[in-house]
């Protein structure tokens, strides 16, 4: 392809290429000082292209393509590039990991022990993920934890973080020194604006660490916490994970080793700050 | 009609809470189920039984709350279309 | 290119040793998009090769475990579903060959379950998968009635719980394709398998993939057919060694004599299988032709990114796909039913 990047985010190697040079910008100017795939082999590939050779030019739209597609992927305006691209590797991670038991879950981690945090979009993992990094946690991602039946131990995947709507500002302020991708308004998820994880997040994307709590927020209500049995943590992360299925028995025994083992709680919480002081109150009673 | 376990090593049996996740080898499928299903595979696992063998083996040893033949029968018949009891 | 590259590690696994890291990066790719990475990964497993590239191989063949399990499982719910009817019930395709334990499903993508019944129990069939969890995927009376009046097979089904698909076949080939395979001979000469399902005998294997590949497909997909057939042909070809006799007699009874000999043909061209021609009690002559020079160039094309590349060449396999299912008034019929709904006519 005529414009090609190559990264890895933590264990897994990705080459993106586009018909375009602005999406491959995008991506350079934000995984900068990402390291490329080992060997210079690429675990998956994206391919950003022009369905028809004349949209390239006329009313450029994008279709995500790579070594795993779906059938019916709507194409996205050149504008959303970045966003493109995101959506392309989640994809392949979607479709073709068969290593790692793939939980939709944001991952922090502090003194080599992590949290895990799951929930339908909307709950606000990514925001809450991005917040408690900027208290000093480490992000390990935002989108996708990476459980490794072989050890139990969770992989980073730092990926930039996407921060939908009300979340652009909330995390903006919070961080003003932050590197933040282009504002991408009005893309089918309303608008988007990726954030690069910090320094120390990215520089230790290769240490594994265990998971010591599950949490599973819900933004919107009154404060409250309950933990959570389980069969039901059980049942929802096989509901929150994309391969259990695929992985087998590999899958069953990581996660059913996962729920038995790990403390998990349900909160509610009315606003981010509240959250964030939740998050750590239940952190230090862990410890 | 008799019915029969599966064959040792078929089934990975991990106890959660008040259920229990199974995993089953043959056909890479996962169930989550409640007491007394455990229970029934468990009572199967020594050797093939009619519905009323598996109803006394129940009974005397293990503590399954007042067994009877007519829910026992359908949890029977729900395994089946499962794959998890086989008819012998 | 790709795609050639994908065809020699395949014949000649050893070949990879000259690879690089763009060479390795391609050969994935290839595979990916012709859905034989699991294959591949058994072919390479053991040689010396960049850590990243065995990680990867060592993930697809664990996932075409899970796959052969899966799809052994789905054939033993319709043994438990169709058995007790009485009918046979042969088993096809991918599903067969790792049934059958032969070489040919070693790391195999398995998709949806395929099987063979007679035409006439298509009825009791239909009903005893519906009553087993099954359910049409989509309810639409024109794509059914189409399936029903002029294709092998039932509308597809698909499990309401473990969401697999069914295709039941009552012949191999579409009624409107013109050749016309013998469907009794086929479930005449399937061979019976402990579990009481059957699978085709060793030449309609071979005559079946062939068919595929050539009379009812866009020759999409068509290096991994080719394997199938290469690897049976292996199998077969040790078993009897007059295989070969029997199996160009029974693609003559069949009528599809020309499409076998062009499967054999292409695959001895690219993956050297052994195939053995005759003069005498028949002629079977298994020199290039100057036409399979087209067919080797539409399969081997695939880029470094497991692109399809000349699409010209495959827009003219397209044609020849639908031309040769259809007589021309039903094909434009099919096209203008299939516009007006929106569909998109290429692949």
């Amino acid at each position: 392809m005529r414009h090609v990047f190559s990264l890895r985010i933590g264990p897994v190697g990705f080459r993106v290429g586009a018909d375009w040079r602005e999406p491959i910008e995008a991506l350079r100017a934000l995984y900068d000082d990402y390291p490329k795939p080992h060997d210079g082999i690429p675990d998956f590939s994206v391919r950003l292209f022009a369905a028809r050779r004349w949209r390239r030019w006329v009313r450029p739209s994008i279709t995500i393509g790579g070594d795993y597609v779906l059938p019916d992927a709507a194409p996205l305006p050149l504008p959303l590039g970045l966003l493109a691209a995101e959506m392309g590797m989640n994809l392949q991670m979607a479709l073709g990991q068969r290593r790692y038991l793939l939980l939709h879950a944001a991952t922090v981690e502090r003194d080599g022990r992590a949290l895990l945090m799951t929930g339908v979009s909307g709950a606000g993992k990514s925001t809450l993920a991005a917040l408690l990094m900027v208290r000093g946690w480490r992000l390990m991602g935002d989108e996708f934890a990476l459980l490794d039946p072989a050890t139990g131990l969770l992989h980073g995947f730092p990926r930039l973080v996407s921060l939908k709507n009300r979340a652009i500002g909330v995390v903006e302020q919070a961080l003003p020194a932050g590197k933040f991708g282009p504002l991408q308004a009005d893309t089918p998820k309303g608008d988007i604006r990726h954030l690069k994880p910090d320094a120390a997040s990215v520089a230790a994307m290769d240490v594994p660490a265990r998971a010591v709590a599950i949490l599973f927020p819900s933004f919107g209500h009154a404060p409250d916490m309950r933990p959570v049995p389980p069969a039901e943590t059980f049942v929802r992360l096989t509901q929150a994970s994309t391969n259990y299925v695929a992985l087998g028995e590999r899958g069953f025994g990581a996660l059913t080793h996962l729920v038995a083992t790990v403390p998990t709680h349900a909160i509610d919480y009315p606003d981010a700050e509240t959250a964030v002081a939740m998050v750590e109150r239940l952190w230090e009673q862990a410890a | 009609m008799r019915f029969r376990a599966p064959a040792v090593g078929v089934l990975r049996i991990m106890p959660l809470d008040e259920l229990t996740a199974i995993y089953h080898r043959a056909s890479g499928q996962t169930h989550l189920v409640a007491s007394p299903v455990p229970e029934i595979l468990a009572a199967l696992a020594p050797a093939p039984a009619t519905l009323d063998e598996l109803l006394a083996r129940l009974a005397a040893g293990y503590d399954v709350v007042d067994p009877d033949a007519e829910a026992l029968s359908a949890r029977v018949a729900e395994l089946v279309a499962l794959g998890l009891v086989q008819c012998a | 290119m790709s795609g050639a590259s994908l065809v020699r590690a395949l014949r000649d696994p050893a070949t990879t040793h000259a690879l690089d890291a763009a060479g390795w990066t391609g050969l994935i790719a290839a595979a990916r998009a012709e859905q034989i990475l699991g294959t591949l990964a058994h072919r390479l497993q053991g040689l010396p090769m960049p850590a990243t590239v065995d990680r990867i191989l060592a993930d697809a063949r664990t996932a075409a475990e899970q796959g052969r399990t899966l799809a052994l499982w789905e054939a033993e719910m319709a043994a438990q579903a169709l058995l007790p009817l009485g009918v046979p019930v042969v088993l096809l395709k991918g599903t067969a060959y790792v049934a059958a334990g032969l070489s040919a499903g070693q790391g195999r993508n398995i998709g949806d379950l395929d099987i063979l019944v007679p035409r006439d129990a298509l009825d009791p069939v239909e009903a005893a998968l519906l009553a087993a969890g099954w359910e049409w995927v989509k309810p639409d009376a024109y794509d059914d009635a189409y399936y029903r009046r002029w294709m092998h097979e039932l509308p597809p089904l698909i499990h309401r719980e473990r969401d697999r698909m069914i295709d039941v076949h009552h012949t191999i080939l579409p009624l409107t394709a013109r050749p016309t395979p013998d469907a009794d001979a086929l479930l005449t000469g399937s061979v019976p398998l402990a579990n009481g399902l059957r699978v085709l005998s060793p030449e309609h294997m071979v005559i079946h993939a062939a068919a595929h590949l050539i009379a009812d497909g866009d020759l999409s997909g068509g290096v991994r057919n080719l394997w199938d057939i290469d690897r049976l042909c292996r199998d077969f070809g040790v078993q009897d060694k007059d295989f070969y006799l029997s199996l160009y007699e029974e693609a003559h009874f069949q009528g599809l004599w020309s499409q076998t000999m062009r499967a054999l043909r292409l695959a001895h061209q690219l993956y050297d299988t052994p195939v053995i021609g005759y003069c005498s009690p028949l002629r079977s002559d298994l020199d290039e032709k100057a036409s399979d020079r087209l067919y080797v160039r539409r399969l081997l094309a695939r880029d470094g990114w497991g692109r399809a590349t000349r699409p010209v060449t495959q827009a003219g396999f397209y044609l020849r796909s639908h031309l040769l299912r259809m007589p021309p008034g039903m094909l434009a019929r099919h096209l203008w039913t299939k516009w007006r709904k929106g569909h998109r006519v290429t692949p």
